[in-house]
């Protein structure tokens, strides 16, 4: 069945690899041979979702299921961290921009960072903590419990049902708590200010916003989507390719996170790069 | 006290039928350096039962996994109502996966689902068109039949294996299966338990006709439930025929095994 099945490429719990060689050669060699191992597997994974995710019967059940966890019980969590930032970083801006003598700057300077960098940074890693933890852990229990063999015996495809799902939710989320990070992180640090000094907030965002265009909003935000991207796709492929009992279903979560993670920050590099190349 | 050789044999008919429900021919499957069936093959013809006996780790469970497509083999082919399964891409497979029934050794119960949403599930991904009423009748209707009406809310943690066994019996019943996979389906249960499960598949099968593979350790449950055995030793089929077959076989393991059980 070369086409087909299995979660572990061919139903099999993936053999974990052996303990690294203490030779610096060959560990080397056995490094990289599991990093190109994990990039295959990952894009085969990620074929096979793909190719699910676009061919009917479409799982819209599960998807709204997963919208409302992935999106709406990420909310609270988002909108916190992003608050703090907003505040934290009202309060740090205003020391060194007012030793270099650009106060006047101040709003501007908030918005710019918030709504270029640091919201979309900190709303794709505390998704990637909650939400990448949660779908890695979930897959996981599933697979060591055969739930998910029971799923593919009852003629049902667990990639479009567990995989797809989960990965457009992602998609779809992270743009908008990134919006929703974004504006708390606004209001915050709209409040640090007007502490300090009377500032009413319509005065704040007209500051701030003066000289922007839709071009500084849209690509920052839209570029979470590929973060949603990144994190779901690596959560599931973490959980379903997981094997060795409860300390499997550890390991999968912890990888879900530290891999998403990585990999999100990774690329924003990229992102970042392309947004000032195509939207300057 | 009752022996292995005084339970009455199932008198079940059998349909003949020149396409058997399942055809394994010559299959190879290693893990690694591991070689856990070797050349095996074996027919099961529409509505008999095929009991799979041997030791633990001799491969029984992974020829069930074969068949239904969740594992694929080195070599041979998996022939289900005579059509090879082997390169199916996961839609193709779910069209015969649809005539099939798999019930897990550990049940494998969505555990987020309560008993009632995990009977409902395949009917669910399968009946699009079934209204609610319909669908709740009918999944009251299948745990009715495998005795246990009236459990629809609880979840799966918190009811007993054999209940768990039950439910995961309706589940594998959900679609009307032409095949029925039982792995394990006593082992773990206390004998009441286990005999209750018994006489369940055992009337199941009358009612519904199913062609059946049932893997065990259980003799005595391969003997109330089966037509014909398979025992597995070292990757091989070791001795296949009746339970009279077994009984008279010269093979030294298949000595060793009645002998222990």
């Amino acid at each position: 069945m070369s086409d087909t099945p299995s979660l572990a490429l061919d139903g099999q719990t993936p053999t974990p690899p052996g303990p690294l060689p203490m030779h610096n050669e060959s560990g080397s060699k056995w490094m990289i041979t599991i990093f190109l191992e994990w990039f295959g597997d990952l894009g085969i994974f990620a074929w096979r979702v793909l190719r699910a995710a676009v061919t009917p019967p479409f799982e819209f059940r599960e998807l709204y299921r997963q919208l409302d966890e992935i999106g709406s019980k990420s909310l609270p969590l988002v909108a916190l961290a992003g608050a703090a930032i907003g505040a934290v970083l009202a309060m740090e801006s205003m020391e060194s921009m007012t030793r270099f003598g650009a106060r006047s700057l101040l709003p501007s300077a908030l918005v710019y960072s918030v709504v270029h960098e640091i919201g979309p940074i900190i709303t794709a890693l505390v998704v990637s903590g909650r939400v990448g933890a949660g779908i890695g852990a979930e897959l996981a229990s599933m697979k060591v419990t055969e739930q998910i063999d029971a799923i593919e015996a009852s003629a049902v495809n667990p990639y479009r049902l567990l995989a797809a799902t989960r990965i457009l939710a992602c998609i779809l989320m992270l743009p908008l708590l990134t919006l929703a990070s974004d504006l708390c992180g606004l209001v915050m640090g709209w409040a640090a200010l007007a502490l300090v000094e009377p500032l009413s907030f319509h005065q704040f965002i007209t500051s701030g916003f003066r000289g922007s265009d839709f071009n500084d909003l849209l690509p920052p935000t839209f570029k979470t989507a590929i973060f949603g991207l990144i994190i779901g796709t690596v959560s599931c492929y973490q959980g379903m390719r997981t094997g060795g009992g409860a300390a499997g279903v550890g390991r999968a979560a912890t990888s879900s996170v530290v891999l998403s993670s990585l990999f999100v920050i990774l690329a924003d590099v990229v992102l970042v790069k392309l947004i000032i190349i195509f939207f300057p | 006290m009752t022996t292995i050789a005084n339970i009455p044999n199932k008198s079940q008919a059998v349909q003949a039928s020149s396409v058997p429900a399942i055809a394994v021919d010559n299959v190879f499957k290693s893990f690694g350096d591991q070689k856990v069936l070797i050349g095996v093959s074996l027919t099961v013809g529409r509505g008999e039962t095929l009991a799979v006996l041997g030791r633990s780790g001799s491969g029984k469970s992974v020829l069930l996994r074969l068949i239904i497509g969740l594992q694929s083999p080195d070599s041979g082919s998996v022939r289900i109502q005579g059509s090879d399964i082997a390169g199916l891409s996961l839609d193709q497979l779910g069209v015969y996966r649809e005539k099939m029934g798999f019930l897990f050794q550990h049940s494998a119960l969505y555990d987020s689902l309560t008993l009632e949403q995990n009977v409902a599930f395949p009917l669910l991904h399968h009946n699009s068109g079934m209204s609610a009423s319909e669908l709740s009748d009918r999944v009251q209707q299948l745990l009715k039949e495998v005795g246990m009406e009236g459990h629809l809310d609880k979840m799966p943690a918190n009811i007993s294996g054999g209940m768990q066994k039950r439910v995961g019996l309706a589940r594998a019943l959900a679609l009307g299966p032409e095949i029925l996979l039982l792995d394990e389906p006593t082992a773990g249960l206390d004998p009441i338990s286990a005999s209750e499960i018994d006489d369940l598949v055992l009337k199941l099968q009358t009612e519904h006709h199913m062609a059946s593979i049932v893997v065990t350790h259980d003799l005595y449950s391969a003997k109330t439930i089966a037509d014909r055995l398979i025992l597995l030793h070292g990757g091989k089929v070791a001795v296949e025929g009746t339970f009279q077959d077994l009984q008279d076989s010269h093979d030294d393991f298949a000595r060793e095994f009645l002998k222990h059980s």
